[in-house]
Order: structure tokens, then C-alpha cells, then sequence
């Protein structure tokens, strides 16, 4: 290898090999550094955060009453669509990028991630995907506002901003697909000696799946709005049926993307929840290896589903029947993780500190909006639930208390070793309340407004809910002041005040993480760590692999 | 540069791969489509195409269908579209003919496309049509009105659950991309 090691002497002149960061913009520009990265990944996560949130409370004060109140209807939908689009493009996929660049190259004992460049370049093509899709607001015939599933032949009556959102997907796929590619090669390459596959933290282990379902559908769907694009610019006719197309047919190709796309959204959740719930139970996972299956269940039906979100276009019965059974049996996978997280609780040393609290909300809360998933996977009574409020409510649990709740959860677990400072404990349990109580105030009423029929993206309703809508506005009013307080806290960690962190910050956190100083120096494991299941957190006797 | 890390770029490349592929599986999902509903029968792909007269013969006296019949003007367009009976009752096996009418009420000339679908899904393949305003655009002068025949056969082995059967119209403007918008296969015995 002397060759090698001439190469790696040649190459040291130019990059920052064993120094600390450049200084000033360019170094976050220019960074390759996972720990960078994954801070920029942070922040712009929780900046899109803000900006579907500030959209969210548009749509409910326009809620507050029946009738038309601050906005017209046509801003109505584009806000009901911007909403989503930033909240799972520049939200929560991000956050989950972030935590991943932070986390599997530390939690697997790698220097950096695989491919350090590839993850610059996802990063920054993200502020353009998103000055794109945003500047659609100012522009003639305003933001797309058919829905963030952009069915044609409603979206192509989009006006300017068309083709801003079709490239705007296309680049945040791009963005996506290079994180997610990063991870595979990481987590199966670069893992420290010893670490084989059913010894890795379960963190990487669903975020390994979740990027095997990023590089599999992110392509079907910039293929399905490429499709779109020279429909409406090219007089192609792939969904335009007077020219033999099918509207129907971008649905089912849509969800073919979307249905994995959720739980895109909610695997890493999964594994956030399964390293903080042990790390606070002060006991191993238990059934880490009925997780792991559990999990890589959950990424193989997620492909054999997706007609559950048109249950309603006429379909055969037989399709009906295939697409109801398969979803319901989603449950058992999901079940199965549910049962281990509060077997894993069980008599442990629980200690209430607020990433637990969080995890804790998740476990119960993600289960809330999983018997509604089962509600609405019933399809003959689908038909009534159908694009209703109760849709809303249902897909609101799994993602705000779960998979948002799941983010702050980490951040809270791991900012101590990112910043070397703990957090205000004080602040941080009047935030997780505040969130607790006002993410149940908005959300569980629009299970009953949506029951009783209260049609979702329609900015006008009938007299009879609007006590249930004037609860959920205030819930949402006050769930997003609250986020305000997590922001401080986050801050005050950035700035270094406050107490400082121990290298193993909490009494029953195991991975390699905890085995550097905190904060986490620039560079870390430049030298492959030695595991053993002490330190990963595994039972040391009585299990074998 | 590493053994490890060269490895990791070779495997980096390889899920790019995936990636081209999946991409390329996406625009392969619509005729993936189109071959599933021909299949099947469902979704109205069938209903625009020209069936042959001459393949059926029998007429089963023993059951009346009742076939129904809607028309839509797509895109909010201001013409007058209507069938001369709003539903027919007849013979599997017996040939029908129904007229269809549609007036051009706006003030310049247009080329329209009518789509044709069938429910339910599994009587589809069983509607036969040998003469329709769908197999090709139709052009309006502006005011221009036109009856249209729609000569059709249902199958005898149309499922003996099925007693109704809706055959729908949706007219589309297309003045301005104007091809004929359903293939259509050359059947023999076809006539006009």
C-alpha cells in the first residue's frame, strides 16, 4: 500500500485533513465534514420548519371561521399545497438527512461519510430547490395550489410557477437520492471491525432502509412530473385523455412514489426512538434483531399499498380487497416495534429527561395515528373518510407527533455532544408539554370534523364545526409560539452557554458516539474504533450472533 | 485515496445505477398501465376501439341489458352534447344503433375528441363497437351541429351479474393539438 499512502501524503496539502475548519462562509460552503454538514442540514430543516409553519397558521386562522376571512381561496390551496411541499421536502426529509450525516458516520466508527463531496453537493442543491418552489408565490397565477400530490389535470392549470415546481422536485429528489446513496455506501462499507450488520445501531439500520427507498421511488417521481412537464409544454399525452392518456394513471404512479415516501418520512423516527427509549430504560433494545425485520417488513409492503390512497377511483373489487389486506398488514410489523419499545420500557430505570419525554409522546402518539391508519385502510368506509379532515388528523399524528417529535427527540438526545454544553432541562420539559398538549388540541378534533364530513383544502365550512375548528386553530397557535422556546434552548447550546456536557452525557446511552470527547471534535475515528457489545449496548452474555 | 474509499465510490456508482433505472421504470409504469387495462379489460382502454361486426352472431333472447348512456363536455367548453335516449334496452349479440348529438355553440371552429368509458369494469371487453364518433376527432364549423351513430354489440358472454351497463362520452377540445387521439388497430370487417 505504499502507493496508496503516497497518494494520501500528495493529497494532504489540499484538504483539511487533521485541521480544524476553515474560517468564516467558506467554510460552510466549501465543507465536506459530515459534522458541517449535517449542522446545515439542521438548520435548514428547521428554517422550512418555520416557513410551513407560518403557512400552517394561514390556513387556520382562515379555519377559524366559516366563510371567507383573511385570504381568498385561491391563496387557500396554494397554502394547503406550499404547506406540504416544505414541510416534507425541506422539513422533515432534511432533519432526517442531518441527524444521518451527524450520526452514522460516529454511530459505525467512520471518519466521515463515504462519499464527503456527493454530500456537499446534496446539501447545497437544497436552497435552490426551495428559492424556486417558493418564488412560484410571487408569481403570475401564484404558487401550485391542486394539492402537494399535484394530480393532473388540476395541476397543469398551474400559471407561471409550473415549471418552477416540477425542477424544484426534480432538485430536491437529486438532493435526497445523494444523501441517501451516501448512507448505503457508509453503512455498508465503512463500519468500524466487528460491527457487522446485526450489531449496527438500529439508527443506521432504518436509515439504511429509508435510503434504499429514497434511491428506488425519489427517480419514479421525478419521472411522473417529468411526465407532467411535456404534457403541459410538449404535447405529450400521459395523462391528458383526450389524447388516449390517463389522469388515473399519474395516481397510480404518484403513489407507487408516495406510499414508501411515508414511511421515507417515519423509518428513521423509528430509529431514533429505539436509541433514546434503551439509553433512558437503562436496558438493551429489546428484540433488536424482530426491529430489524420488523423494519425491512414495513420497506417491503410499503411497495404493494399504494392504491389505499385512491380507494376511491373505481376500482375492481379485487383491487379493493389486494390493497385493503395489504395495508392492514402493515399493522403487524409496526406492531411488533410498538410492543418492543414498551417491553424495552418495561422495569427499566426510566428516567423522564426530555428526548425520553419525547419518545415516549412519539410511541403513544405515532400509535394514535396508526388505528386511524387502520380506520382508513377499511375500504368500504374510506369511501366516507376520503379526503376528509379525518385523512388530515390521521396523517398530522403519524407526522408531527411522530415523525417531528421523533427530530426533537434527537436534537435534545444529541446536542450535547454536538454543541459540549447540555441544554436548559427546565425549558426543554416546558416545551415538550406546551407541544404535547397543543399537537393533541389541534389535530384529535379534526378526527370528529372530519367524521361528521368536513371535506379537506377547501378554505369555506359548514356552521356545525366550527367549534371543533376553533379549538384546533388555537392548539396550532400555540404549538407553533411553543417551537419557539425549543429554538432558544438550541441556541443557548450553539453559543455554549450553559453547563457543560461529560463525554458520556446520559448515565445509559451506549453507541460509539459516547466514546469521544463532547463536544465531538472536527474529525473523529480517524483510526477504526475496537466495538464489543458493551459498548454498542447490547446484552453481554446469553445472546450470540 | 483508500482502498475502502475506492470501493465506496464504486459502490456510490452502482446505486447510481438503481437510480437511471428507476427513472427509466417510471415512464415504463405507462405502458405497464395501458397493457394491465387491455388485459383486464378495465378503465375504458378498449371502449375506443373498432370491433368486428361479423364476429358476433348469436343473439341470447333470454336476457335484456339495459345500457345507459351519459355525456360530459370536459373543460367547462359551452356545447350542447346529448344522446338521442338517455338508456336502451336490449339483447346481448344484438346490433344497436343509438344516435348521439353535439352543437358547436361557440363562435369559431373546433376540433373535438370524444373518450369513451364503459362501467362496469368488467363489462368493458364486452362492448363492441363497430361504428363511433370516438375512433377519430370530430370538427365543428362554429355553430355547426351533428348527429352521431354509435353502432354497438354486447358480447352474449357479457357476465350474467351485470344488467346495466353506462357508456359514457366525454368530449374534449383539442382544436389545437388536433391528431386523432385513440390508435386504432385495423380490424378486419370493419365498416363505416
Amino acid at each position: 500500500m505504499a502507493n496508496a499512502e503516497a497518494h494520501h501524503d500528495h493529497a494532504h496539502g489540499h484538504d483539511d485533513h487533521h485541521h480544524g475548519p476553515d474560517k468564516g462562509i467558506m467554510r460552510w460552503i466549501k465543507t465536506t465534514n459530515h459534522k458541517d454538514l449535517g449542522t446545515l442540514y439542521l438548520i435548514f430543516a428547521f428554517s422550512m420548519f418555520f416557513v410551513g409553519g407560518l403557512m400552517s397558521l394561514v390556513i387556520r386562522a382562515e379555519l377559524w371561521e366559516p366563510g371567507l376571512q383573511f385570504v381568498d381561496p385561491e391563496f387557500f390551496n396554494q397554502m394547503t399545497t406550499m404547506h406540504a411541499l416544505v414541510m416534507i421536502f425541506g422539513g422533515v426529509m432534511p432533519a432526517f438527512t442531518g441527524l444521518a450525516n451527524w450520526m452514522v458516520p460516529m454511530m459505525v466508527g467512520a471518519s466521515d461519510m463515504a462519499l464527503p463531496r456527493v454530500n456537499n453537493w446534496g446539501f447545497w442543491i437544497l436552497p435552490f430547490a426551495f428559492t424556486l418552489l417558493l418564488s412560484t408565490l410571487f408569481m403570475d397565477g401564484g404558487a401550485p395550489a391542486g394539492g402537494w400530490t399535484m394530480y393532473p389535470p388540476l395541476v397543469l392549470q398551474t400559471g407561471e410557477g409550473f415549471p418552477f415546481l416540477i425542477f424544484a422536485i426534480h432538485l430536491m429528489g437529486i438532493s435526497s437520492i445523494t444523501g441517501a446513496i451516501n448512507v448505503v455506501v457508509t453503512v455498508l462499507n465503512l463500519r468500524a471491525p466487528g460491527m457487522t450488520l446485526l450489531k449496527m445501531p438500529l439508527f443506521c439500520w432504518t436509515w439504511l432502509i429509508t435510503a434504499y427507498l429514497l434511491i428506488a421511488t425519489m427517480p419514479v417521481l421525478a419521472g411522473a412530473v417529468t411526465m407532467l412537464l411535456t404534457d403541459k409544454y410538449f404535447g405529450t399525452s400521459f395523462f391528458t385523455a383526450s389524447g388516449g392518456g390517463d389522469p388515473v394513471m399519474f395516481q397510480h404512479i404518484f403513489w407507487f412514489f408516495g406510499h414508501p415516501e411515508v414511511y421515507i418520512l417515519i423509518l428513521p423516527a423509528f430509529g431514533v426512538v429505539s436509541t433514546i427509549i434503551p439509553a433512558f430504560a437503562r436496558k438493551p433494545l429489546f428484540g433488536y434483531d424482530s426491529m430489524v425485520y420488523a423494519t425491512a417488513s414495513i420497506a417491503f409492503l410499503s411497495f404493494i399499498v399504494w392504491a389505499h390512497h385512491m380507494f376511491t377511483v373505481g376500482m375492481p373489487l379485487a383491487g379493493e380487497l389486494f390493497f385493503m389486506f395489504s395495508t392492514m398488514l402493515i399493522a403487524v410489523p409496526t406492531g411488533v416495534k410498538v410492543f418492543n419499545w414498551i417491553a424495552t420500557m418495561w422495569r427499566g430505570s426510566m428516567t423522564f429527561e426530555t428526548p425520553m419525554l419525547f419518545a415516549i409522546a412519539f410511541v403513544f402518539l405515532f400509535s394514535i395515528g396508526g388505528f386511524s391508519g387502520l380506520m382508513l385502510a377499511i375500504a368500504p368506509v374510506d369511501f366516507q373518510y376520503h379526503d376528509t379532515y379525518f385523512v388530515v388528523a390521521h396523517f398530522h399524528y403519524v407526522l408531527v407527533p411522530g415523525a417531528v417529535f421523533s427530530i426533537i427527540a434527537a436534537v435534545y438526545y444529541w446536542i450535547p455532544k454536538w454543541t459540549g454544553v447540555m441544554y436548559s432541562e427546565f425549558w426543554g420539559k416546558v416545551h415538550f408539554w406546551l407541544s404535547a398538549i397543543a399537537v393533541n388540541v389541534t389535530f384529535f378534533p379534526q378526527h370528529f370534523s372530519g367524521l361528521a364530513g368536513m371535506q379537506r383544502r377547501v378554505p369555506d365550512y359548514a356552521v356545525q364545526f366550527v367549534d371543533f375548528n376553533q379549538v384546533s386553530t388555537i392548539g396550532a397557535f400555540v404549538f407553533f409560539i411553543a417551537q419557539f422556546i425549543f429554538i432558544g434552548n438550541m441556541i443557548r447550546c450553539m453559543a455554549k452557554k450553559g453547563e457543560k456536557a461529560t463525554q458520556q452525557v446520559w448515565e445509559g446511552a451506549r453507541g460509539l458516539e459516547w466514546t469521544v470527547p463532547s463536544p465531538a471534535p472536527y474529525h473523529t475515528f480517524e483510526d477504526p474504533p475496537k466495538v464489543n457489545d458493551e459498548i454498542l449496548g447490547f446484552p453481554s452474555h446469553g445472546k450470540a450472533h | 485515496m483508500s482502498a475502502s474509499n475506492r470501493a465506496g465510490i464504486r459502490h456510490g456508482w452502482r446505486l447510481g445505477l438503481v437510480v437511471v433505472a428507476m427513472f427509466g421504470f417510471g415512464f415504463a409504469l405507462g405502458p405497464l398501465y395501458d397493457a394491465i387495462c387491455r388485459v383486464t379489460g378495465i378503465n375504458g382502454k378498449l371502449s375506443g376501439e373498432v370491433a368486428d361486426e361479423a364476429a358476433i352472431t348469436l343473439v341470447d333472447e333470454s336476457r335484456l341489458i339495459t345500457v345507459q348512456f351519459v355525456t360530459t363536455v370536459n373543460g367547462g367548453k359551452p356545447w350542447e352534447f346529448r344522446a338521442e335516449q338517455s338508456e336502451i334496452q336490449v339483447h346481448p349479440g344484438q346490433l344497436t344503433t343509438v344516435n348521439f348529438f353535439m352543437r358547436n355553440t361557440e363562435g369559431r371552429d373546433v376540433v373535438a375528441q370524444a373518450v369513451p368509458n364503459v362501467a362496469p369494469w368488467n363489462a368493458a371487453k364486452h362492448m363492441h363497437k363497430t361504428e363511433c364518433f370516438c375512433f377519430n376527432n370530430q370538427p365543428f364549423k362554429a355553430g355547426e351541429g351533428k348527429d352521431m351513430p354509435v353502432r354497438f354489440v354486447l358480447d352474449p358472454a357479457l357476465p350474467a351479474d351485470v344488467d346495466t351497463v353506462t357508456l359514457s362520452y366525454t368530449f374534449f377540445d383539442v382544436t389545437e393539438t388536433a391528431k386523432p387521439a385513440v390508435v386504432l388497430p385495423q380490424v378486419q370487417g370493419y365498416q363505416s
